[in-house]
């Protein structure tokens, strides 16, 4: 190993695959941490042999290719690839990941190209605590990583292009789906429809989504306005509303996500600017367009930046490598860089576009019952947030976690900390930005008590 | 420029000293005026371990941490809400000979102050505590000791404080402190200037650059806890444990969570940020792991760091400026002040409105470390 602290690359998605690839292949050796046991990430995750055969027709063009590339650089040792490991912790000059073994170990850094992704925005649904009530990615992971479905029937609840993805994929693995319903209403697709156009590819796709689930007979709701799941034990239904009718499906599972947002606690904990845009209604990191951090040598990329998708994220982290290459005044093929900027743009048009298509629904979180829990690591519920905004003149998410306990269970808030904001907020008759958002502190990811230090040296 | 606003007493600091002495003179109905930078209990007084035991302590701290007990004991009452303090008590476990006679020694001369605790030896502790590691020389239990929620304390203590009268002024540093003909003039970021017979100094961390506004210097460094928390786990470990000496120190509360402390974080008083730092975090677990074994199931979700002064003598400074007539410190707890900061408020209260405690102070005061002068700007 060289006296030079490694280049590290944080997460094996499509994003830092691709930075990963493009590091290596300009003769540097990244070392890639990720949690996953196999490179692909959430978007490009391989398949489990048994469910691939269905899912293939879904998989983009660039997944498997992809994963090839990088695997193969793993392979003749031009990236260090270190599978089944998690960060949990990172200063300006340590990294700190937990590793398949149980031990922690650290590494000093030069560089550091961050691809952690995104995560699901959720809504706590009225009765969405028992037992079947499942984020739509934990769905799409049970069905492709380990080819098993998260019910007999399942219910698709939400709103946005992975929820019509992930309804069709049940359909052709033989799933029977109980509904699909989108708070997005028809008009918010017709309206976008034109600058879908920038990705015509991905529309195809999500048109014959569509038409999949209109010949499995699948009841498609648009434009919902309250939805409420049934059961006291476990999941046994549905209530939907429109503006036209309230109807109830049996289902025996629910998978439910609106949208996805930035994971940001590894940028927080290097103090990387973190800024409200009202534009997403949520926090970025501050980047330049290359993936350049104001903080020295931390490189952002993939949904972790801007949520834009594999295909997007993958360009991102080419760009953001070839960025990198360019600060350690490496030759970069400049007709390249062009390249990847104008797909870039491509690909932010089409973003914008999906957002204007499937926009989040702000009522129906501001229309959250007392009763109802919004932190169900915690059991917190809705009254007892605005109870506390109320007795305590609470104006910002860090105290108003400190005083209700919301967002001090597993999840640390990652799930509930933007319902708690929006209800702060509200409570409170401010803005969205002016209640903050809840401070990151290691682990970023729960760490068991019986980690041990690593005996051996660190690896640099 | 806004207005000039005037009051009796004018505290500096919205921690828990701050606010239990606001809270303190607005009993009395005294006039009082609270300023605080960020927001009250958003330091040490909101993020420390929540630890509320008389056990261990240094004896000059005694006579104050009696009072503080009591007053623990009626602090719903006091506040109006429940704090979650329960008298859980306190075990503090030795592992060799040596820490064994330093357990038998504090109990010997704690008793002049009246605090009872029970010595337990090996086969004790076994029996009382099962889920206890193996290999304590013995330990000592002190019943009446426990624990409480730091992060609603304070913000209770700031909210009766208001109920009760005082004014407590949130997001306004002081920038300026001057003598004037009817006690100071302070100057406070976005106004207005406050003109205050008494000042009180309970800025934790900041104590000494408060003190260095009024010309005094104290010789304090600031201090990082790092500290840990667990996903529930079933309720077991009723009493707050900790170790002879320097250590890790633990407590369950009743949801199951297992708050764990020990070592040091990184702190930097200037720009107010604190941070834990893993590799403590990794040795705290292995040395909770030894004192009970079962927490290796554990699971950790959290670790968070906070800012608090430390004295070289790891006593606080409590009591009137020798130099300074009409100004009262009360800071450099060193890590363990949030036990004591409710008969803090109180005593500082006599010593503003009576001139005198019944509460000794005695070995606490501020003259001890008085050996000079800044020189004024």
């Amino acid at each position: 190993m060289s006296a030079e602290p490694p280049i590290l690359v944080v997460g094996a998605g499509p994003a830092g695959m691709a930075a990963a690839a493009t590091l290596a292949e300009a003769g540097l050796r990244p070392m890639v941490l990720d949690k996953a046991p196999s490179p692909g990430g959430q978007g490009w995750r391989a398949p489990n042999p048994a469910a691939s055969a269905p899912l293939a027709s879904f998989d983009s063009d660039g997944a498997e290719p992809a994963r090839e590339r990088f695997l193969e650089l793993a392979r003749r040792g031009r990236i260090d690839w270190y599978p089944g490991t998690t960060v949990i912790d990172v200063t300006r000059d340590r990294l700190w990941a937990l590793g398949p073994s149980g031990e922690v170990d650290s590494t000093t850094w030069s560089r550091l190209v961050l691809c952690p992704g995104a995560i699901e925005r959720i809504l706590p649904l009225p009765g969405w605590t028992p037992p079947g009530v499942y984020t739509l990615g934990g769905a799409q992971t049970a069905l492709k990583a380990q080819a098993c479905a998260v019910g007999r029937r399942v219910a698709f609840v939400g709103t946005g292009p992975l929820l019509w993805l992930a309804a069709a994929q049940h359909v052709a693995c033989g799933v029977e789906v109980a509904v699909v319903a989108d708070t997005a209403r028809l008009g918010d697709g017709l309206a976008a429809a034109p600058a879908l156009l920038a990705d015509r590819d991905r529309l195809r796709l999500g048109l014959r989504c569509t038409r999949i689930l209109r010949r499995a007979g699948v009841p498609v709701l648009r434009g919902v306005r309250a939805a409420a799941i049934v059961g006291e034990q476990r999941v046994e239904a549905v209530r939907i509303a429109t503006n036209r009718s309230e109807r109830t499906f049996a289902c025996d599972a629910v998978a439910t996500s609106f949208g996805l947002v930035p994971q940001l606690q590894l940028l927080d904990l290097l103090d990387v600017p973190i800024r409200f845009e009202p534009e997403g209604g949520s926090w970025f990191a501050e980047t330049d367009p290359d993936g350049r951090t104001p903080v020295r040598g931390v490189h952002l990329a993939g949904d972790a930046a801007r949520v834009r998708g594999a295909a997007a994220a993958a360009l991102a982290g080419e760009l953001t490598a070839l960025a990198l290459l360019e600060d350690l005044g490496r030759p970069v093929d400049t007709a390249r860089l062009a390249r990847l900027r104008r797909e870039r743009h491509r690909h932010a048009r089409f973003a914008r576009a999906l957002a204007r298509a499937f926009p989040f629904p702000a009522a129906l979180e501001d229309a959250i019952a007392d009763d109802t829990i919004v932190c169900r690591c915690e059991g917190i519920t809705a009254r007892v947030l605005r109870e506390a905004v109320r007795a305590f003149e609470v104006g910002e998410v860090n105290r108003a976690k400190a005083l209700t306990r919301c967002g001090m269970g597993r999840c640390q808030g990652r799930f509930c900390g933007p319902t708690m904001a929006r209800l702060v907020a509200r409570a409170r008759g401010v803005d969205l930005d002016a209640v903050g958002r809840l401070r990151s502190q290691p682990p970023v990811e729960p760490l068991p008590a019986r980690a041990r230090l690593a005996e051996a040296e660190p690896v640099a | 420029m806004s207005a000039r606003l005037e009051t009796e007493v004018l505290v500096v600091g919205g921690g828990l000293v701050g606010c239990a002495t606001a809270l303190a003179l607005a009993r009395r109905r005294t006039p009082c005026i609270l300023v605080e930078r960020d927001r009250c209990g958003a330091h040490a007084s909101g993020v420390n371990y929540g630890g509320v035991r008389r056990q261990g302590r240094a004896l000059a701290e005694l006579p104050l941490a009696n009072r503080a007990r009591r007053l623990w004991g009626r602090l719903e009452r006091l506040v109006g809400h429940d704090s979650e303090f329960r008298a859980t008590g306190h075990l503090r476990l030795a592992r060799d000979a040596a820490e064994l006679a330093e357990l038998e020694r504090w109990a010997r001369e704690a008793r002049r102050f009246d605090v009872r605790c029970e010595l337990l030896g090996p086969a004790e502790l076994a029996a009382r505590w099962p889920w206890l590691g193996p290999g304590f020389a013995g330990g000592s239990f002190c019943p009446d000791d426990g624990q409480a929620n730091p992060r609603l304390t304070t913000p209770l203590f700031a909210r009766a404080a208001r109920e009760q009268g005082a004014r407590i002024l949130e997001g306004r540093g002081v920038i300026a402190v001057e003598r004037s003909s009817r006690g100071f003039r302070v100057a406070i970021e976005g106004g207005p200037e406050i003109e205050a017979r008494v000042l009180v100094n309970g800025a934790g961390a900041w104590g000494p650059a408060v003190a260095a506004l009024s010309g005094e210097a104290f010789p304090a460094e600031v201090i990082a806890p790092n500290m840990l928390v667990s996903e529930p786990l079933p309720y077991r470990i009723v009493p707050n444990l900790g170790m002879v000496g320097s250590g890790v120190y633990l407590r369950q509360i009743p949801s199951g969570s297992v708050i764990f402390g020990g070592g040091r974080g990184v702190a930097d008083p200037l720009t107010r940020r604190s941070r834990p730092l893993t590799i403590t975090s990794l040795a705290t677990l292995a040395e909770a792991r030894r004192i009970v074994p079962d927490l290796a199931r554990a699971t950790i979700l959290r670790t968070w760091s906070g800012i608090e002064g430390r004295m070289p003598d790891d006593l606080p400074v409590i009591g009137p400026s020798p130099r300074v007539p009409g100004l009262f410190h009360a800071f450099g707890f060193s890590g363990h002040g949030f036990m004591l900061a409710p008969a803090v408020g109180a005593v500082l209260a006599e010593l503003i409105l009576d001139g005198h405690s019944a509460t000794s102070l005695a070995g606490l005061e501020p003259g001890r470390f008085a050996t000079g002068a800044l020189v004024a700007a």
